[in-house]
């Protein structure tokens, strides 16, 4: 029984109140990852790329004035500083942006809450805040549902290369990180420009750069410099139709497809590469995918996902035996996700009794509605503020490292004051309905401690109780 | 020994069948208005209106006694808490009258159910999924029939056929004191979440929480709510709840904040509603009462009767006490510890609304409190 509990808490997003405790808590696991479905119903409703980057090329800013409205277009528009240009159009494109996003938060929610695959969904989380992009970015702020629906979720159950490669080539992350206008300074495009207008164009080493520290082999590993600088020659050429600036998109805007990611031979920056000791001479986008395909399943790949996937649910600091595993596991395989997640399983450090992880606030807000069996925040339109409220707002890290995955992130006093208050909104509207001294070994199942219970059993009211359950050391920490 | 009927319910707020012959429905075109306070958590009757004149009160609580007394003294019998100083000007006027010993049938001592019971009129825990105000509903004439709950959602209480709204305010509310309190407890063995939270509560009161916040929060929430149901379509029936009563500890603060947020709220009812004070009758109840005794802690543990209260402009009975008083000698206590019940809440409550509306007592108890014998 206990290991149901922690099936359910520690690797699901939380039990729900009508569903029984699997008999086996690792049958249950393991058969989530062959019913996963990567579809999302409420994705159908989701905008295409090709009418996101329809509202966005209505954008029409300079460069400055769109990085100020990008930075707080998840925010209010600061209309002071759009005096230039006309803010009526700013308001009305920003607002499409955002509700495309608040629509994104709301089917990524929906998801979360009812899905009886919910040890898959948390890893869809995982990989998202992995492969982080941030709507601080305005075309990120539209894109950013439709990257973890067609990036992330259609390639968590495959190689860790298929699923790095369709992250770091989405609209989203090359736009994020300004692959988008890399170009090759020797490529038939710059080239022209330089002649016609004496201008040179040239790379950006941003995407290259975060792929090598964050997504794949990690910081102060086996790269250097030269590897960054060659390898953002040889990704040049990824860009997106239709949102990319400057000349990129003047070309793009008559070939390519609008919102959607292409390899756009005419900016690649020619010749042979050098990449960690390796020499690459494929012609044109091969040479990325060959580049990508290598670091995908280098040692020191999986020794950075190991670490954090540990992380991220056994202990902030997790223990080596199980980071060694799970490295073992991603080496043997050449990055078979399913088998690491099945690794991750079999592992005993995984089933100890101490809740050694304090939920972020994202995993706590859904664990509550779950718990609750609420389908909605009790206000459905800010469920995008309350979890910024609580230092988590989604899609919006703020950086390409995504959220820290450790408790001092989370566990600070007035984090935990917005919990209180966010638990006692959400408990005084169950109330009515769900008994917090039945519920509570529903939910917690052998994780229940006797504080706690005798807590609950106690409560002046209802919804005292619901609100004491979700704010019990047993709930917060999994 | 004192008198034990100090005043004798049951058709004293009533008027009896045949006042009202064939009268089912409240009157076309009343303007009739009522509010229902619910306290949850168990409000110590025993201190919000005191039997200061029975001496086994004073030897069973002493000090805390002797504090009760420091409030108004409404007759030979009983003294009104002294943070209730709106309730005393109103009963003086004759605009508030007050019931003790009362208790509705359930003789448990779990808020969860008695709270269901108060609010279902039903006579067992969740056994029934509407709730006593939802069929008042049911008896008002239907342009009266607006239900109101000012809280995120209808409690059992407002549910029936007819459907009753409920307001807040978007913000997000902050959390009660009570629910902070037991947290702290909650968290106290828990080295990480009890430093967190004493630091979390630090800043808290740094960010600055006057003492007079509560009474300022009654008088707002009295305040929105009049403005709830002023207008023609007003609430006519309206449900508020309020917390922090169930005192286990530190008992004599804690019970003062509250009443005096109680007190705020209705003395900010009577000034918001204006004329309308006149067509308006707010009523006052709780799940059950507390332990005669004190506990170890300066708190009072889940007992069984405690006291109901009714205010209104035009309140028939205004300025009396309803008590059918039991005594609180150990010997007269229920299971030797708590005031015995000898009022129904049930009889009290349906007496009151048939008065109020118009309506036929006998039928009204009926539809209200269909399990009440």
């Amino acid at each position: 029984m206990t290991n149901a509990a922690i099936a359910m808490n520690r690797f699901g997003l939380g039990a729900r109140p009508f569903a029984s405790a699997p008999a086996s808590p690792t049958n249950w696991l393991n058969s989530q990852i062959d019913k996963y479905d990567p579809a999302l119903s409420a994705s159908a409703s989701q905008p295409s790329r090709a009418s996101i980057a329809a509202s966005f090329r209505d954008y029409q800013l300079d460069p400055k004035d769109r990085q100020v409205a990008g930075k707080d277009a998840a925010a209010t528009m600061p209309v002071d500083s759009m005096t230039q240009i006309d803010p009526a159009k700013i308001e009305k494109v920003v607002n499409t942006l955002r509700l495309q996003y608040v629509a994104a938060v709301d089917s990524r929610i929906d998801a979360a809450i009812t899905s009886d695959t919910d040890f898959a969904e948390r890893l869809v989380h995982f990989w998202s805040n992995h492969f982080a992009v941030s709507i601080d970015k305005l075309p990120v702020l539209a894109l950013a549902g439709d990257y973890e629906f067609t990036a992330i979720r259609p390639h968590i159950m495959r190689k860790f290369s298929d699923l790095l490669f369709a992250a770091v080539t989405h609209p989203a992350m090359l736009l994020y990180l300004d692959q988008a206008q890399s170009i090759g300074p020797n490529s038939p495009l710059a080239a022209q420009v330089a002649a016609r207008r004496n201008r040179n164009l040239g790379l950006n080493e941003n995407l290259a750069r975060e792929i090598l520290e964050l997504h794949t082999l990690g910081a102060r590993t086996v790269y250097d410099q030269n590897d960054v600088t060659e390898f953002a020659r040889a990704l040049t050429g990824f860009t997106v139709g239709g949102m990319a600036k400057g000349p990129v998109q003047r070309f793009l805007a008559l070939n390519g497809k609008d919102g959607d990611s292409q390899f756009f031979a005419a900016i690649h920056e020619p010749g042979d590469r050098n990449v960690i000791g390796r020499r690459y001479r494929q012609k044109g986008e091969a040479q990325a995918r060959a580049i990508l395909a290598d670091i995908a399943t280098h040692p020191a790949t999986a020794k950075h996902i190991a670490t954090k996937l540990a992380q991220h649910f056994a202990a902030d600091v997790p223990p080596s035996s199980l980071v060694a595993r799970l490295e073992k596991s991603f080496l043997e395989s050449g990055g078979d996700l399913p088998k690491l997640y099945r690794t991750l399983i079999d592992s005993p450090e995984m089933w100890l009794a101490k809740q050694a992880k304090f939920k972020s606030p994202w995993d706590w807000v859904i664990s509550s509605l779950r718990a609750l069996n609420v389908r909605e925040l009790p206000n459905n339109r800010q469920s995008a503020n309350m979890l910024a409220q609580m230092g988590q707002p989604i899609w919006k890290p703020g950086s390409p490292a995504g959220f820290s995955d450790v408790t001092e992130n989370w566990a600070g006093g007035a984090a935990l004051m917005r919990r209180v208050e966010i638990a006692s909104r959400i408990a005084e509207r169950s109330a009515n309905r769900v008994d917090a001294r039945t519920l509570a070994p529903r939910i917690l199942s052998t994780q229940l401690g006797a504080m706690t219970a005798e807590s609950i059993a106690r409560a002046e009211s209802p919804s005292q109780g619901l609100a004491l359950l979700l704010l019990s050391p047993e709930f917060l920490r999994r | 020994m004192l008198n034990r009927r100090c005043f004798v319910t049951s058709g004293a707020l009533g008027l009896g069948v045949a006042a009202f012959p064939g009268v089912g429905w409240a009157a076309p075109g009343t303007d009739k208005k009522f509010v229902f306070i619910i306290q949850r958590g168990a409000a110590d009757g025993l201190a919000t209106l005191a039997p200061t004149g029975d001496l086994d009160f004073l030897r069973a609580r002493g000090d805390l006694a002797a504090d009760a007394a420091t409030g108004v003294k409404l007759d030979d019998m009983f003294t009104l808490h002294p943070a209730l100083t709106e309730s005393a000007k109103l009963f003086a006027l004759k605009q508030a009258s007050f019931a003790h010993a009362i208790a509705s049938g359930y003789r448990e001592r779990s808020h969860f159910d008695a709270q269901n019971i108060l609010e279902s009129g039903g006579d067992r825990p969740y056994g029934r999924d509407d709730g006593w105000l939802g069929r008042l509903l049911t008896l008002l004439p239907r342009e009266g029939a607006k239900g109101l709950a000012v809280a995120p959602a209808v409690p059992l209480a407002l549910r029936g056929p007819i459907a009753a709204n409920s307001y807040a305010p978007s913000r997000m509310p902050n959390a009660n004191s009570d629910l902070m309190t037991r947290l702290t407890n909650l968290y106290a063995e828990d080295a990480q979440l009890s430093a967190l939270w004493s630091g979390a509560q630090a800043a808290e009161a740094m960010a600055g929480a006057p003492a007079d916040q509560a009474l300022r929060g009654g008088k707002a929430l009295g305040q929105m709510t009049a403005g709830l149901m002023n207008g023609p379509n007003g609430a006519r029936v309206v449900m508020l709840e309020a917390n922090g009563w169930d005192t286990h500890f530190q008992q004599k603060g804690r019970l003062n904040a509250a009443l005096g947020q109680l007190d705020a709220l209705v003395g900010s009812l009577r000034d918001t509603l204006g004329s309308e004070w006149s067509n308006t009758l707010v009523m006052v109840a709780t799940e059950f009462g507390r332990t005669v005794a004190f506990n170890g802690t300066g708190g009072t543990d889940h007992g069984t009767a405690s006291a109901a209260m009714l205010f209104g402009g035009s309140l028939t009975n205004g300025g009396k006490i309803v008590a059918d008083w039991p005594g609180l000698k150990v010997s007269q206590l229920y299971e030797g510890r708590d005031l015995k019940p000898t009022t129904r809440f049930e009889q009290f409550a349906s007496d009151a609304l048939a008065q109020h509306f118009s309506l036929d007592p006998v039928r009204t108890r009926r539809a209200l409190f269909p399990d009440f014998a």
